[in-house]
């Protein structure tokens, strides 16, 4: 059960202070010609004062496009290789949305599903996570379809819904009591504010748990056909997304030295699959479009027990050729067998 | 508009055209391609301002070419496209039914020759707004467009939505996906983006039609139009000419002419 209090507008100055002091670094959604994206602060006059949602997604911060695994110098007779350290700096997520706060649990289920990241657990591990809850949204919204909410606590440490003169703090984890003990003169005790009153409303727009169920028994629907006609193939969808994990592993290298890099990858791309025979299991974009679909809403709860997605909408807002993810799964849940 | 629709439902009902590609109602206010595949579905067609998509993109995919013979509404942007298309021979005379619209106006044109006629009667004119950064980076210092460019490439995540989006962007294998040999790095670093886009904007020069969708087509914002527009811009004040006017192939970068008034190429 989480702790409630109530923290002012103006204590954020103090707060975003003492964790300065306390040596962490604050990334929040901040404005760069009329783009809200993730940025260093150092006040909360800096953080962006009107938005729905940053374009990227959060989960850069512990899984970066671009992550050095190892390296490797050759002379002859020798090679030597170099792991990689992770840097790791103590970082608060200030204002990040409860969809993106949730989607951590997502990277967590695969980073730490048979073999522990390295990398991913010690960004993760110096993260705190303080969320805030949704006032409004968009058509591309869906996280209630998807078992969340615009002010669900999932994978915040302190999450915090705007009221009148200031916040809702509900202190939910370890590392939240940590930060309010940073600064405990700034949390005063909550008056039972009704959250849900001054959340987003965000309609239902389909049944996730019968869409699952049907999933296994629709890989052959023309609907996949039909929605990805339009699709370019990009990585847009999937390098927006919170909850998209796949990368690929290249090298970089001269006869001399090389580099080994762990890369964002995407489904989309007709790559993706490509074996070294030439032969490609998904030939054409409807098969991407259905792993994409299918790797979220049924291999995801088949293998980890969650789902792939958390309704952000993000890769909706990203698509150069308007791929409404909402709008398509409701379709998908609507085909009769 | 009305008459597109019930040309569109005639192409359809008497078989010609397997599909009608157009634009329909998308998300809030976006306008999105459209495959109208039976005649019920012309109804769902619009047209206006915020059809911004050139659709030529989708003419050269397989999934697209598998349907049949598809009619394609196209306003200039979109005509430029498919007769460049023709010329570098990735889209055969005939092959699509070409829908032409100009400020409303609806145009049939059926063949190459018609489409290089109908173009050759229209200026082809830069954005306003498109002009006015060009005009920024052309002043600036060669070390702050350097910056400016270098900024801008950070936020490049190599999502491929300005290459995917391009109706020039034909190729089975791009050079950004040979990996026997790696001509350029797959990783999103600095060197990596900023390679991939000298890649893309020489591979443009000459080829593009300037309908600025890669710049649109970006999730993060990068104005990545502008340089494939300047590089067109430099290959026709040098050598006059334009992609996207003529049915028969014009390319300023792989021509030989004996009488170059270079020496250095003669």
């Amino acid at each position: 059960m989480a702790n409630t209090y109530q923290l002012s507008r103006e204590s954020l100055t103090s707060l975003f202070g003492a964790l300065r002091k306390d040596g962490r670094r604050i990334l929040a959604p901040v404005e760069s010609d009329g783009r809200i994206g993730l940025g260093e602060v150092e006040a909360p006059a800096q953080v962006a004062g009107d938005y729905l949602q940053t374009i990227m997604s959060a989960k850069e911060v512990a899984f970066p496009k671009v992550e050095r695994l190892l390296s490797y110098t050759i002379t002859p007779g020798q090679v030597d290789l170099k792991d990689a350290e992770p840097k790791a700096a103590p970082t608060v997520l200030f204002g990040v949305r409860p969809c993106e706060a949730k989607a951590f649990g997502a990277l967590d289920a695969v980073f730490n599903w048979d073999y522990r990241d390295k990398f991913f657990n010690a960004r993760l591990e110096k993260l705190a996570v303080i969320g805030l809850s949704c006032t409004k949204a968009d058509e591309a919204c869906f996280c209630t379809s998807v078992g969340g909410g615009p002010a669900d606590t999932a994978g915040s440490d302190i999450l915090l819904t705007p009221v009148a003169d200031g916040y809702l703090a509900e202190v939910l984890t370890e590392k939240g009591t940590a930060i309010l003990n940073l600064a405990s003169d700034l949390f005063k005790p909550g008056n039972g504010v009704d959250k849900v009153a001054v959340a987003a409303k965000v309609e239902a727009a389909f049944d996730q748990p019968a869409l699952t169920a049907k999933l296994p028994g629709m890989f052959d629907s023309e609907v996949w056909v039909d929605q990805s006609l339009r699709c370019i193939g990009c990585g847009a969808c999937a390098f927006v997304c919170p909850t998209c994990v796949c990368f690929d592993i290249q090298e970089e290298a001269d006869p001399k030295q090389g580099e080994r890099l762990r890369c964002w990858d995407s489904c989309g791309f007709h790559m993706f699959t490509l074996h070294a025979s030439g032969h490609n299991p998904r030939e054409v974009q409807s098969a991407r479009w259905r792993q994409r679909i299918y790797h979220k809403f049924s291999y995801y709860p088949q293998r980890y027990d969650q789902l792939g997605c958390v309704g952000c909408g993000k890769c909706t807002r990203a698509c150069p050729v308007d791929m409404n993810l909402k709008e398509h799964l409701t379709e998908a849940a609507g085909v009769t067998a | 508009m009305e008459a597109l629709k019930q040309r569109a439902i005639e192409l359809l009902e008497k078989g010609e055209v397997k599909a009608v590609l157009g634009y329909a109602k998308g998300t809030g206010q976006a306008r999105r391609a459209f495959f109208a595949r039976q005649p019920g579905q012309v109804d769902k067609l619009v047209l206006d301002e915020a059809c911004t998509q050139n659709l030529a993109a989708y003419a050269t995919k397989h999934e697209v070419k598998k349907l049949g013979r598809v009619a394609i509404v196209a306003p200039p942007a979109t005509q430029r496209a498919l007769i460049q298309l023709m010329a570098e021979r990735q889209l055969r005379d005939g092959d699509l039914a070409i829908l032409a619209v100009d400020e409303g106006a609806i145009k049939e044109l059926g063949s190459a020759a018609a489409l290089e006629e109908h173009l050759a009667l229209k200026a082809q004119g830069l954005d306003a707004k498109d002009k006015t950064l060009l005009a920024k980076l052309d002043a600036m210092s060669r070390e702050d467009r350097w910056a400016y460019w270098q900024n801008e490439f950070s936020r490049c995540m190599k999502c491929y939505a300005c290459r995917n989006s391009c109706p020039m962007c034909y190729c089975e294998h791009c050079t950004m996906d040979c990996n026997r040999p790696q001509w350029v790095p797959v990783a999103s670093h600095s060197i990596g983006n900023l390679e991939y886009h000298m890649v893309r904007t020489m591979h443009l020069a000459g080829r593009c039609v300037e309908c600025g969708d890669c710049g649109r087509a970006c999730p993060v914002g990068i104005p990545v139009h502008l340089l494939t527009i300047s590089a067109e811009e430099t290959v026709h004040e040098l050598f006059g000419q334009r992609a996207g006017a003529k049915a028969k192939l014009d390319y300023a970068l792989s021509t030989f002419k004996t009488d170059d008034k270079e020496s250095f190429i003669r």
